[in-house]
């Protein structure tokens, strides 16, 4: 089977909809068929990796945790637009540290997310060859 | 009479946020809940908005759906934090409810 560069688009906040769990969902899946997976979180998308989530109260399942799980299945580049936290009042400290360790480089635990403005963003996405937005 | 508006939509996605400020009159209550909690956040693109709102209006938030979403601790100050019986009361002691779907 060919290897292709996978972009999933994350462009919707986590609870209020079933967009971002089930985009979770398809990116675990897609793992499973050794592409190459990115993931890109723009606009509301930013709120699926905010640290200290609790829906406890709310009755829906905190799927957040999952997130630290992608590096295990070798989904190391997630992009986080710079524009989309900076218009919603919040910083990468926001954000869950998310890692992955580098089986090239004696598996020395590496920063997962990657900070980008819209013209990188606009760039990686140019990359692609399959583009799935949630 | 008072009316209580009820907004569950991010107003970096739809326009339901900012067309319900703009239709509140003095005096009504404002209630973020769902998506719409990520309004009440100080520092964004909106939050003048909100604070605008607040000089006439109490706004309030579901709490739940703030921390939610891990964004307990970041509202606005003065925006009023309720649970779900809270959001009861709301909705009993206002006269009216419009919901901004």
């Amino acid at each position: 089977m060919s290897t292709k560069n996978f972009l999933f688009v994350n462009r919707k906040a986590p609870y209020g909809t079933v967009y971002a769990l089930e985009a979770l969902e398809v990116v675990l899946i897609s793992a499973a068929f050794e592409q190459n997976v990115s993931l890109a979180f723009i606009d509301d998308g930013v709120y699926q990796i905010t640290k200290g989530q609790n829906s406890r109260e709310t009755g829906m399942k905190n799927f957040s945790p999952t997130f630290r799980a992608l590096g295990d299945y070798d989904i190391t580049k997630l992009y986080v637009s710079t524009e989309s936290l900076t218009e919603r009042g919040l910083t990468v400290d926001d954000l869950m540290e998310l890692t992955y360790e580098d089986a090239d480089d004696d598996y020395a635990e590496k920063p997962s997310i990657i900070l980008v403005n819209r013209e990188e963003m606009a760039a990686m996405m140019a990359e692609q060859e399959v583009i799935l937005s949630f | 009479m008072s009316m209580l508006h009820i907004v569950n939509k991010s107003p970096f996605e739809r326009v339901a946020f900012a067309s319900c400020l703009a239709h509140a009159k003095a005096g009504d209550s404002i209630l973020m809940i769902e998506d719409a909690v990520v309004g009440a956040v100080d520092g964004s693109s909106f939050a003048d908005k909100v604070k605008a709102a607040m000089s006439d209006k109490t706004v309030y938030v579901l709490g739940a759906d703030l921390a939610a979403r891990g964004l307990e601790g970041k509202a606005i100050d003065g925006i009023v934090s309720v649970d779900y019986a809270g959001f009861v009361d709301l909705t009993a002691n206002n006269d009216t409810t419009q919901s901004w779907l």
